[in-house]
Order: structure tokens, then sequence, then C-alpha cells
């Protein structure tokens, strides 16, 4: 049988497709129910094609200053976590000191740890200081989750980096604030811009050590975990579509400006 | 600089490796790693003491809690809470072996058959974490729904009188059972195990396909002796980055799962945020983290690969 050969030759691309499909499928569910008009308070089952929710995305009360909270938390927590994290990477990679051990663990664990762990010990201590609950303890606790993912990003980078550029850059009179800004940096930046988008999505998209540390301070996904049990706005539907649309815009378009610049050096 | 040669005159230039750093320079790396490592310190490391504390604590809300070291709390909370401990671990290390099945085929691909799709593919695998990860979550409520296609498929094809009987499934439905608990675990966490999967199998050479087949080795040989072996660093990390999240998350096991699939975590979370009782919740916590380590550390250990980080 012609089909069945044909089928056992691709039995690889078939199963990665179907995975594909498996993880993109609820993508296409949150899409299309964000064109839904739920009967009820659920948006589950499909009704009649509307677009009353894409008319007035902000139209729940709390949900854009959920989602502009979250925005605000990711875009501190991603500044915090990757200035400290770089900061630790280069010390890592360039300099030798005592207790590299301990401190290779003390980055490593909290990447090894469930997140109920860190988000319940967290609480503890804040209850114990008497620490008020909500936006800053949020704060610190996404800035401590993000930066062992940072420094691990930023690492890897700063390790393949050849150490004689910078000593060529030296040797042709370069300042160490001179070296470290016109060629340490821009070497270093595509380790650091991935560690920051890393930070950026998890702080964004963290929904375990929030719910334990925000007290009564709401952000985006703790929107959407309340509105599980009370009802599901199709809004949240939108948002979630315009921001997928959105971040793959943004690949696409760099995609483009990265092969066209390719194509112009070429040339 | 040994001792037999002559001392170098001080203006002589010295290879600057050589050279002693001067005390601030010495100091360097300390000032670099200061605020970070300060930071995990206070907010990661001396939480933990603080939770190790809690947990062998007594008293109430009302009246403060104090240390009497009352171990008992542990044995309480463990034979209370058994069955969330092995379920998390259940359905954790199920949605793993998954994760490896269903994402090995897609990181293959992307790695050796994508040819020029290969971005677009790793964009699509990439993409679907632009939305928050809880309304992809609740969409499976719809996917799973009573009287959704995927049932009505899957009781067409009597699928589901086979999982019903394996206990995975209850009368006919698949949300509010374990299978839909391990379903959403899965979608959760595979591009966790894709990633990785990925990374290591891009590395390899593929002349050592070219040379495994100039051996006369059949397709099935050369993955098994050549290609699985050396994408071992991608399984053992995107099995650890599978199993470590997916055993203390409660997320999918409270919104697709039923009171009978509850995980640890979800107990934690109720004992420290509803029921206000900590040195148990504390407890319960100490003991996941425990388990999780100690399976890591072996882990690591029998896969013989050490340095992941």
């Amino acid at each position: 049988m012609p089909v069945l050969r044909w089928i056992r030759r691709n039995l690889v691309v078939i199963a990665g497709l179907l995975t594909l499909a498996y993880m993109i499928l609820p993508n296409i569910v949150v899409m299309v129910f964000s064109f839904n008009k739920p009967k009820g308070r659920f948006n589950y089952s499909w009704q009649q094609f509307s677009l009353e929710a894409w008319k007035d995305p902000c139209g729940v009360a709390d949900l854009c200053g959920s989602l502009s909270l979250s925005l605000q938390i990711a875009f501190w927590a991603t500044l915090g976590a990757t200035a400290l994290g770089t900061m630790i990477a280069f010390a890592l990679v360039r300099y030798r000191f005592r207790a590299r051990g301990a401190i290779n663990s003390l980055i490593f664990l909290p990447m090894a740890m469930p997140e109920v762990v860190m988000a319940a010990s967290l609480l503890t201590l804040f209850l114990n200081m008497g620490a008020q609950l909500g936006f800053w303890t949020v704060l610190i606790a996404h800035i401590m989750f993000c930066l062992s993912f940072v420094v691990t990003a930023v690492k890897a980078r700063v390790m393949s980096m050849d150490p004689r550029l910078e000593e060529a850059a030296r040797d042709l009179y370069a300042g160490p604030v001179q070296t470290f800004v016109r060629v340490t940096l821009p070497i270093a930046a595509p380790g650091i811009a991935a560690g920051a988008l890393l930070a950026f999505a998890l702080s964004f998209d963290d929904f375990i050590i929030t719910n334990f540390n925000a007290g009564s301070t709401v952000t985006f996904p703790m929107f959407v975990w309340g509105s599980a049990q009370r009802g599901t706005p199709v809004q949240i539907n939108v948002i979630g579509t315009a921001m997928f649309v959105i971040a793959v815009l943004m690949v696409l378009v760099g995609q483009l400006i990265a092969s066209r610049r390719k194509s112009n050096a070429r040339n | 600089m040994s001792a037999t040669e002559a001392p170098p005159a001080p203006a002589e230039p010295q290879e600057p490796v050589l050279r002693k750093p001067s005390t601030r320079k010495r100091l360097v790396p300390y000032w670099l790693l200061l605020p970070g490592i300060l930071w995990l310190l206070v907010f990661f490391a001396l939480p933990l003491v603080y939770q190790a504390s809690t947990s062998v604590q007594t008293g109430s809300l009302e009246q403060g809690f104090e240390v009497t070291w009352h171990f008992q709390t542990y044995v309480d909370a463990l034979r209370e809470y058994y069955p969330q401990f092995i379920r998390s671990l259940l359905y954790a290390g199920t949605a793993t072996i998954l994760c490896l099945l269903l994402g090995y085929p897609l990181a293959y691909l992307i790695a050796f058959k994508a040819g020029r799709w290969r971005n677009l593919v790793l964009v699509l695998v990439i993409a679907p974490f632009f939305t928050s990860f809880l309304i992809r979550t609740l969409a499976w409520k719809t996917i799973l729904a009573d009287g959704g296609a995927v049932v009505d498929l899957l009781n067409t094809l009597h699928v589901l009188d086979v999982t019903s009987w394996l206990g995975w499934t209850e009368s006919g439905r698949v949300l509010a059972t374990p299978m839909a608990v391990v379903c959403g675990l899965t979608y959760n966490f595979l591009p966790f195990m894709i990633l990785p999967l990925y990374t290591s199998l891009e590395r390899i050479d593929g002349r050592l396909h070219e040379a495994a087949g100039d051996l006369y080795a059949t397709p099935a040989t050369t993955f098994r002796k050549v290609t699985f072996p050396l994408s071992m660093p991608g399984v053992v990390s995107g099995t650890l980055l599978t199993f470590i999240p997916a055993s203390g998350d409660y997320v999918n096991a409270e919104l697709l799962g039923s009171t009978d699939t509850k995980m640890v975590g979800s107990v934690i979370q109720s004992q420290f945020l509803r029921v206000l009782d900590y040195p148990t919740a504390a407890a319960l916590s100490f003991i996941l983290m425990a388990i999780v380590l100690l399976a890591v550390t072996v882990y690591i250990r029998r896969s013989g690969t050490e340095d992941l980080v």
C-alpha cells in the first residue's frame, strides 16, 4: 500500500505536526471564542458571532487596570532582574572568587524548586516581617525568580565571547569603561536581550507566586483566575488574542528586518 | 613568576594576567555579585528558613504562633494528605513522559526535517506563550467539554470506555477527571520539553547520521545508537523543566479537575490562603521541596549529566 508506506516514511513529520496542532489548538479556540456572544456568565460554549467584545475590550470592570498593573510589574521586574542577573553572569564568567560553588547552587536552586514552595516560603517571610502585601511584594518576588533565568541566558552568551576582542580594544588604548561600552556590551547584548525577554514573559504570565504574595492586588493572571470562578468575560479572549497577534507580528517583523540586513550586507 | 629569573624592572611591561591585581580590582567580582546574591539570600534562602521554623510552630492566628518543635505536624500532614502527594507525583510523572513522547518528534522535526520552515515552526512552538497560560488552560474546558467534538469522537471510538475502566475518566466525560488534568499539565509544559530537546538535537553533526547509514545501520538503529544518546542532555533538562513545575502546579488541577483530582499544590494554597493553618502549609511545602530535590538529585546522578547549569 503506497499510502501506508508514505505514512511510515513520514512518521516523524506526522507525529511532530500532530504535537504542534495540540499546542496551537487552545490558541485557536481562544481566538474563535473572542468573537462569541455567550449566554450566561461563562464563555465556554459557542453561541453566536459578535464583535462586541472587540469593540469594547476594557468594558469589564478592573480588566484593563489589571492588565496595566501586570505590564508595569513585568517592566520593573525585567529591569531589576536583568541588571542584577547580568552583573552576576559577568562575575561568574570573568572572575575567580571564593564560594563559587555555593553561589552557583544559590542561582540554580530557584529553578529546581516547585513554584508553590517559593511562593509559600516568601509569604511566610512577608507575614513574619509584617509587610503590606501588594505591588512591592509582587515585584520583589518576580525579580527573585526571574534572576536565575537571566543569569543563565547571559552567562551562555558571555562564555562564548572571544576575550581577545577586549584585549585588542585595550591594545588600541581603550580605557576599561570604553572597552566595556563599545566592545563587551554590544557582544553580550543578544544574551542580555534574551534574558530580559524571558524575564518579561515569566513575570507577565506568573500566577502561583503572585497568587500567594499579592494580597488584594489583582494582576492580569489573577483577574483571569478570579473570572474562572465568577464568570469569564469575552474580553479576556480578546486580550489573549491581541497579545498573541502582536507578539507574532513582532517576531515576523524582526525576522524580516534581520533578513533584509543580511541581504544588504551581502550586496 | 619563578624565583630563578632576575626580578623584572618595575617599568617593564608584564603579561596582564600575571600581574597581581590591586585590591580594588580584586573586589570587582564581589561588587558585581553583591546585589543579586543578596536579593536571592534575603528573598529566596531566608524565606526557606522562615518556612522551616513556621512548620514546627504551634498556635493560632489570634494568639500568634510559637516555635515548639512540634514535628508531629509533619506526620499529621503526611497522614492526611498523602493521596494528594501521590497524585501530584503520578500526574507530574505521567505528564513528563507524555511531554517526552509528544515533544521528541516535534523537536526532531524542527532540528532535522523542517528545512526552510524551521524558524516558522519554532515561532509556532513559542507563540502560544504570549497568551496567558490561564486563558489557554481555560480553553481546554471548551475543547474537552461534555458533548463537544473531542468527547463525542472518543465516545464513538469507545476510547472513553477503556479509560474509564482504567480509572482515568468517569462516565463518558473527560472534564473533571484525572485525564483532563494530565492533558492540561502535558499541554502547559510541552514547550519546556521541546526547547531543550531541540537545542541538543540541533548540535548533533548531520554527518554522524550519514556515517551510521554508511555502516549499514537502519534508520531505527541510527536513532537508537546515535541520535538518542547524543540528545540525552536535552532529555534530562527537558524532563526536569517539566516535572519540577508540574509537581507543584495547582492551576490545572483546579481548573480542569475536580475535588478527586486535587494535587498537593492545591492543598498548600488553600491551607495558606484560605484555612490559614500556616504550620501545616509550611510542612507540606517543605515535604514537597524535599521530595522534588531528592528526586532531581538522584535523577541527575543516574543520568550522568551533572554539568547542566
